[in-house]
């Protein structure tokens, strides 16, 4: 289908933009934040009830709004923005036509249309299953027709991005190597292509089997496929957030890579390991052996841990490098000092960063160690956890990018600036609380997904310490700064489309942003000392905080 | 800028390394993404799943 293809000349950057990639990353991007808003608002009252004083939603209701907050912010939001991501980093970065737009847009509109229906049943009341739908528990028919129609969309927009790698190569519209943003968008795809696959080998029969058809199907098959995808959903979020910190870095500082190699390196360990670590979920599974359960979530799964701490060591690294080229020397940090911390992307990428590796990072490895995962298996833990990764890590940095690619895509001003400043830190605030509270309850027992943790009409009731009910108090406080903060950016997305000026000058870009997003960094060698104490501190604290859930065990699991 | 361009130094006749060859390839990163996880997640799990006994 070799349409004329139609471009723009992007003035910030110099890129040219297939028209058709152009509208295609505009709708992908403005759906996805119609639905973080929807999500929000559902995570919002799902924290209020947890809050013990507030108590605010009644148990199918509370049910009910946990289902749609894990379907509309887990998949749908994160996912539309990861198809936006896809066809901006192989269309756009690599200098490309757009292969087959009539496909991408089926594709849009088979999620759209299977998210407004996942929506419509989840509303309907039948289908509070919450979105790993683990059976037994069976949802409506149509709530399993509707995951598979987003899930097949989002493949075929896979399969685009690797069509568009092709064009480009045949093309040669770049040279060498995949810009290494590509790269990272690529791995993500490659991930995504093993996880749809997975989804798609159990929603099919387990909507058979609501449908009658099949009379059975086995509960811990289940959750070992389920969890291809479940887990490794999340996988494609990581590698996905990684490729928007590199693209943060260029943006914002001009920044290459330190090592283009050891880069690659790391995100290879991703392609090869990362997705093992689904057996993490398993591992109270009576069933499935040790070995199984230690292969995939301690051996492998920490070659894949150490190619994300090689990113949150070469992202600081490559910004560092970048400050330093400036004339940013002096001493360990001048160069984070004089960072523009009033640029709400850079901010937002950098606690994203943060957030991640001292959070989220350390709390999955310490859950996904099978001994230490009994003190805190099914516990709230978890939903603290992963929000450190998912929220504070992929969210932020996704939103973070927003602010610099709606003014670059839209041509017009953020509406209302100064409240931009402001979003990262009370996002990261919030979310940094709500992961921080949530794992304080977890530790004291109290379970996730419950409605009433005073078990006040239940037969057989638990008192938690008064301390499990301050720390849930203190989760629905962030959660209320965490929800004003989303508010704020979503609102400042549509006014920004609605009613922001329309600019005539440059956004803050770095002058070099093409280059630096594009081109390849080589050898400049390690000589980013602050990014090294930086590291330092991290595994210092990871380590400290590892060796004290040892240790804990030891106090809880008496065995002599 | 320019002393990181030196990158390309080795010059067009330089035989591009094995590694990168494969990291460059993303037809073979696409299979070793989906076998790896196909073999050593999915074929064991559902193999172990398969093999407890059914009770009587
Ligand atoms: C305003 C921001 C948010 C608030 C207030 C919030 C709050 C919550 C709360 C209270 C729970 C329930 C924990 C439980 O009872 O088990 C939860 C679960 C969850 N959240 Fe959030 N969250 C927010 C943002 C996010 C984001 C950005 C993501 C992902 C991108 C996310 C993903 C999830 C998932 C996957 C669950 C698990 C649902 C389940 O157990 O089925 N949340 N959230
Ligand atoms: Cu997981």
């Amino acid at each position: 289908m070799a349409a004329t293809h139609e471009y723009r000349v992007c003035p910030d950057t110099g890129f040219k933009i297939d028209l058709q990639a152009d509208k295609l990353i505009k709708w992908n991007a403005v759906t996805a934040i119609v639905f973080l808003l929807i999500g929000g608002f559902f995570g919002l009252m799902v924290a209020l009830t947890r809050w013990p004083t507030v108590h605010l939603l009644p148990a199918d209701w509370f049910y009910l709004a946990l289902t749609a907050h894990g379907v509309d912010i887990l998949l749908v939001w994160i996912i539309f923005f990861e198809m936006a991501l896809l066809y901006f980093a192989s269309s756009v970065l690599l200098q490309s036509r757009l292969p087959m737009p009539k496909v991408g847009w089926f594709a849009y509109w088979l999620m759209l249309v299977g998210a407004l229906l996942g929506n419509v049943v989840i509303l309907q009341g039948e289908s509070s299953v919450m979105f790993t739908s683990y059976v037994p528990m069976k949802a409506d028919p149509l709530f399993y027709v509707a995951l598979l129609l987003f899930a097949v969309g989002a493949l075929i927009v896979c399969f685009l991005f690797f069509a568009t790698l092709v064009v480009a190569k045949s093309e040669k519209t770049y040279e060498g190597s995949l810009p290494l943003v590509t790269f990272g968008a690529m791995v993500a795809a490659i991930i995504a292509v093993y996880t749809i696959a997975s989804g798609a080998v159990i929603l099919i029969p387990t909507l058979l089997w609501s449908l009658g058809l099949i009379s059975h199907i086995d509960s811990l098959m289940y959750k070992v496929i389920w969890w291809g995808m479940g887990h490794s959903s999340q996988q494609i979020n990581v590698s996905a957030h990684v490729a928007v910190w590199y693209a943060g870095a260029a943006v914002v500082f001009g920044a290459k890579p330190i090592s283009e190699k050891v880069c690659r390196m790391a995100f290879l360990l991703y392609i090869l390991f990362l997705q093992l670590a689904s057996a993490h979920h398993l591992l109270v599974e009576p069933g499935l052996s040790a070995e199984y359960k230690i292969f995939n979530t301690s051996y492998a799964f920490y070659l894949a841990v150490f190619g994300s701490m090689v990113h949150g060591l070469t992202v600081p690294g490559s910004i560092e490098l970048a400050q330093r080229r400036r004339g940013y020397t002096k001493g360990l940090f001048e160069w984070l000092r004089k960072a523009p911390w009033g640029n709400p992307a850079f901010v937002g990428i950098f606690l994203s960063i943060i957030i991640f590796g001292f959070v989220g990072g350390i709390s999955g490895v310490v859950l996904g160690t099978e001994q230490l995962n009994l003190i805190m298996h099914n516990t709230i833990y978890v939903p603290g956890h992963f929000h450190g990764t998912v929220a504070g890590g992929t969210t932020l940095a996704f939103m973070a990018l927003c602010y610099w690619l709606v003014p670059v895509l839209f041509r017009r001003e953020i509406w209302a600036p100064k409240l931009a400043q402001w979003f990262p830190w009370l996002f990261g605030l919030g979310i940094t609380g709500i992961a921080l509270f949530q794992m304080g309850a977890g530790t004291l027992g109290v379970s996730r997904r419950h409605w009433d943790m005073t078990f006040a009409d239940a037969p057989l009731s638990y008192d938690y310490p008064a301390a499990a009910h301050l720390l849930m108090a203190a989760n629905g406080v962030s959660a209320v700064i965490a929800s004003i903060a989303g508010a704020i950016f979503c609102l400042q997305m549509v006014l920004t489309l609605l009613i922001g000026k329309k600019r005539e000058g440059a956004v803050p870009v770095a002058s070099d942003a093409a280059e630096g997003l594009t081109g390849h960094g080589h050898g400049a060698g390690l000589a980013v000392p602050g990014t090294f104490v930086l590291a330092l501190v991290f595994l210092t604290s990871f380590v400290l905080y590892y060796f004290v859930n040892w240790k804990y065990l030891s106090e809880i699991w008496l065995l002599s | 800028m320019s002393e990181l361009e030196s990158g390309k130094s080795g010059g067009a006749d330089e035989p591009v390394p094995f590694m990168q060859q494969i990291l460059d390839n993303p037809f073979i990163l696409l299979f070793l993404g989906v076998a790896a996880p196909s073999v050593l997640y999915t074929v064991w799990g559902v193999m172990e799943v398969i093999s407890i006994p059914v009770a009587q």
